[in-house]
């Protein structure tokens, strides 16, 4: 066995002489990582096909977290409807509520006023930075490295601190809702945001040294489970996990909404060796690529803010007729945004009738998930939470 | 109240008999009793314990001058067999007494007359170990969780005890004692229940021969290293059977782990050990921490740099010895659900882990004892020796020159190196593990094996060359940990821009 082998993926440790040596070999097993499982989570199944430490093959399975989201729409108004694309992904609520926004806007025709817009743009990053807080915490996690968790559930808090001075929620906040935002910026929230921005800059260097350039993570997570471009684009891979494999592509660039067009910002991207980081043995696609770019979002989503701050317009936050609107009939509209985990899209179709007939949603999570059975095969039972950690799926949303 | 239709738990009350009656009648008894005087008293009970142990210290100290003289006395003319050899008399034992610096010894030598048996002697040392051995798990689990909360920029315990949860482990413990012994239906009944003890004996085994004090040991053998290390390595069994007799896959996988884990880091550990044997010639605990009594700059740690080497392989691979991260695959939670623990609950699973805290002391110990000269203070004890034979000067010579309080601070240090170490660093893939014991630690171990040798048969530590390494690591020791403490000060007046207003406005003792 040579080291290069055992460095790069131990495939050695596969019985190849099973056929042969029927009374020594090892026995196959499948085991059932999930649905409960600390890795996994949330409910997520995963049966695993095993020899060994080895995992021959791992098949998903969904459907533990199924709560009809899609039906409830067909007997609710857009307005009441909001609360239940909370509960879609719950990490990163406000970005959902941002993309059913939008496709009921684009359907009724609703006109948005400008600080409604500049206030969702706001609140979505933050919310992104708080999704990929939690998002790179857990990870961290999964690695069995406890601190950086709580590190990033710490800065995560001063957002739900502001989070809750706005609209009162700490979790599901329904703040962005067809038309605008519910609640206009509470007293001391703009100091209090670039009190945040400040103290979230030096953390970033904190969470690099403690995971990042970590050499123990950087082993275990640098060519483990790569995707490459096509598998990634064959899957159906958006977000983070796409742009990993070095797609560049992104709503918020590609198909501006909400005036994403005004603000500055990069779309980081998977590179070799971790790019301006130089982090040696890191190849695109793989696990150490999907948790890098969600760190590097943070700091893109940190400076869209700060453009934000610098040019909130005034105005109304809501526009004018946003109550019982009417859908026109036979019109249907499938709109998607880029939310936390990738593009989340809502097909709603109208049928006269306060009530969409129709509602349909494309969460970014149920693709994502799909790639594990193709990227899992050949690894070790240690790298399974590597794998499934790096992809951020929330359960909510793959079952909706 | 409503009845429940539960159909797979029937509605009469579960009958104890035997031994679990006992035990389930004790614990309600405990409880009755207990938790309205530690609730009310926990704050007394806290103080007095402070007072307590400061008391047992400076007896401690005392007594420490009073067995060191009485058995250096007895090991010159006798065999030689730690603190409970041979026989005494009441004579003897009142001469002791006197030249201890005791002034009144007319009925006191009585008081003391079981103590002229060798077995009575050897019961209470073992009572003694075995408090210890049960206190140190306790003290660990709370510095544990203290630390890892001042780490994470989080209070850890606060509630029980009144004052930072002082009384955490014990009420957990009472917990445990009282939760439902749970056999799984396919598990192999026997071994599942032996398990935790076969994990446990070993560990409370290897005391016999670990050294508190140059005489403050049970038993001083002549191959006390070896007998630790198979102690150590009997552990390994208990856990394997625990994850056998679990019938669950993932416990499986944790035993597994374990057994391939073990055969990496005990070759490793074993060759970073022969590095201080050889150095002092002995594989007796007590000779090799008596040979490091000259000063910090004499700890074998800093002898050359092929023994600094040893110790940080040796530490190395006692991360993996007690399955501490980043070595925790056996039971790593995000992995294997809890590895062999997966099936375990209530005392037996609190049986491993008292298992592993006190396996954490010994292996702290041994790395003290071996490495970092033992119960000396960093202060040469020829120092001390001139303080003269007073109850004052025993007791200061005890507690600053050399000591069992010494070696206990010093393990307990050890033990928070390695929590440190636990909450800072991600785990270990468990093929990177063997790899990094057989390709890299095991080859590295060889070379200092070698060079050390040859270093011992160039350079004897009298000649300059030895000399001058032996200044240059001390000083580096000196740095490191000057550095350490300059580090720590920075980060605490730091720190409401280091964990932000959050952990220190609102965090109680923030």
């Amino acid at each position: 066995m040579s080291q290069v082998t055992v460095e790069t993926r131990p495939d050695v440790l596969i019985d190849t002489d099973r056929e042969d040596q029927a009374d020594l070999c090892t026995e196959e097993m499948l085991i059932n990582m999930g649905p409960q499982h600390p890795a996994t989570h949330g409910v997520l199944r995963v049966v695993l096909h095993t020899d060994g430490e080895m995992v021959l093959g791992a098949y998903p399975q969904i459907g533990y977290l199924h709560r009809c989201a899609e039906k409830i729409g067909e007997n609710l108004q857009p307005f009441q409807y909001v609360p239940y694309t909370d509960r879609m992904d719950y990490v990163g609520a406000i970005n959902n509520n941002q993309a059913f926004a939008l496709a009921i806007e684009k359907l009724a025709g609703i006109e948005v006023p400008p600080r409604a817009q500049a206030l969702r743009v706001m609140f979505a990053e933050f919310n992104r930075i708080a999704s990929h807080l939690v998002s790179v915490g857990c990870y961290g996690l999964d690695m069995g490295a406890f601190t950086p968790f709580l590190y990033c559930f710490r800065e995560r808090e001063m957002i739900l601190d502001m989070f809750e001075a706005t609209c009162g929620g700490r979790l599901t906040y329904s703040y962005i809702v067809p038309g605008g935002v519910t609640h206009d910026l509470p007293e001391g929230f703009i100091e209090r945001a670039w009190e945040f921005l400040d103290f979230l800059g030096p953390k970033i260097d904190d969470y690099n040294n403690l995971l990042s350039y970590n050499h123990i993570f950087v082993k275990r997570t640098s060519k483990v489970g790569v995707v490459s471009a096509e598998t990634a684009l064959a899957y159906g891979l958006t977000g983070t996990c796409l742009r990993a494999s070095g797609v560049c592509w992104d709503l918020r660039k590609a198909a501006p909404y909400d005036g994403y067009e005004k603000y500055e910002f990069d779309v980081p991207i998977g590179e070799p060796d971790g790019g301006a980081a130089g982090v040696r043995g890191v190849v695109v696609g793989d696990c150490w690529n999907r948790y890098y770019v969600r760190l590097l979002e943070m700091i893109q989503s940190a400076r869209i803010i700060r453009q934000v701050l610098e040019t909130l317009p005034e105005g109304d936050i809501v526009a004018k007729k946003t109550k019982n609107i009417k859908l026109p009939a036979n019109a249907e509209v499938y709109v998607e945004a880029e939310v936390t985990r990738g593009q989340l899209g809502f097909y709603v179709q109208g049928d006269g009738s306060a009530i969409p007939s129709r509602v349909k949603a494309r969460g970014p999570s149920f693709s994502n998930v799909s790639v594990v059975e193709e990227v899992a095969k050949n690894h070790l039972i240690g790298d399974m939470p590597a794998i499934i950690g790096s992809i951020d799926m929330v359960m909510g949303e793959v079952d909706r | 109240m409503t009845q429940m239709s539960v159909p797979w738990k029937p509605g009469e009350p579960v009958e104890y008999r035997g031994v679990k009656a006992l035990i389930v009648g004790l614990s309600k008894v405990v409880y009755a009793i207990g938790r309205p005087i530690l609730s009310r008293l926990a704050f007394p009970i806290f103080v007095c314990s402070v007072f307590g142990i400061a008391l047992l210290v400076f007896a401690t100290t005392l007594l420490f001058g009073f067995v060191d003289d009485r058995l250096i006395e007895t090991a010159t003319n006798g065999p030689e067999l730690g603190l409970a050899g041979g026989e005494l008399t009441v004579a003897e034992i009142a001469a002791g007494l006197e030249a201890a610096g005791v002034w009144w010894t007319g009925l006191l030598k009585y008081l003391f007359w079981p103590v002229q048996y060798a077995i009575v002697r050897d019961i209470i040392i073992s009572l003694g170990i075995f408090c210890f051995a049960l206190v140190t798990p306790a003290f660990a689990i709370w510095w544990e969780r203290k630390s890892a909360g001042r780490i994470q920029s989080r209070p850890g315990p606060m509630r029980v005890g009144n004052w930072h949860g002082w009384a955490q482990p014990p009420a957990d413990g009472i917990k445990l004692l009282q939760k439902e012994d749970l056999v799984p239906a396919d598990a192999d009944g026997p071994l599942f229940r032996i398990a935790p003890y076969l994990v446990y004996i070993p560990v409370m085994a290897a005391f016999a021969t670990l050294p508190f004090g140059s005489y403050w040991v049970f038993r001083n053998l002549d191959v006390g290293l070896l007998l630790i290390l198979a102690m150590l390595g009997i552990e390994v069994i208990g856990v394997v059977v625990a994850g056998w007799a679990s019938h669950s896959k993932w416990a499986i996988y944790g035993a597994m782990r374990e057994a391939c884990h073990m055969v990496s880091y005990e070759i490793p550990m074993g060759m970073a050990l022969l590095i201080p044997v050889m150095c002092v010639g002995s594989l007796s605990l007590v000779d090799i921490g008596g040979a490091q009594d000259g000063g910090w700059h004499t700890w074998l740690v800093f002898r050359n740099p092929f023994t600094f080497g040893a110790a940080l392989i040796y530490f190395i691979a006692s991360l993996a010895s007690c399955k501490r991260a980043p070595f925790d695959l056996p039971e790593g939670e995000s992995e294997l659900v809890a590895g062999f623990l997966t099936e375990y609950s209530g005392f037996r699973w609190a049986l491993f882990f008292f298992a592993e805290y006190t396996a954490m002391f010994v292996v702290a110990g041994l790395m003290v004892v071996l490495f970092l000269g033992g119960w000396h203070s960093p202060l040469p004890a020829s120092w001390g020796a001139q303080l003269g034979d007073g109850v004052i000067g025993r007791a200061i010579k005890g507690l600053i020159f050399s000591g069992p309080a010494l070696f206990i601070i010093k393990g307990y240090l050890m033990i928070f190196v390695q929590i440190w170490i636990r909450w800072t660093l991600p785990r270990i893939r468990i093929d990177q593990v063997l790899y990094a014991c057989v390709q890299v630690m095991l080859p590295v171990v060889m070379v200092l094996l070698l060079c050390n040798t040859v270093w011992e048969l160039f350079f004897p530590p009298d000649s300059i060359v030895a000399i001058v390494f032996n200044v240059i690591m001390a000083l580096i020791g000196a740095v490191v940990v000057v550095s350490f403490l300059v580090v720590m000060a920075r980060g605490f007046i730091n720190r409401r821009r280091e964990v932000g207003y959050l952990a220190v406005d609102l965090m109680p003792g923030g």
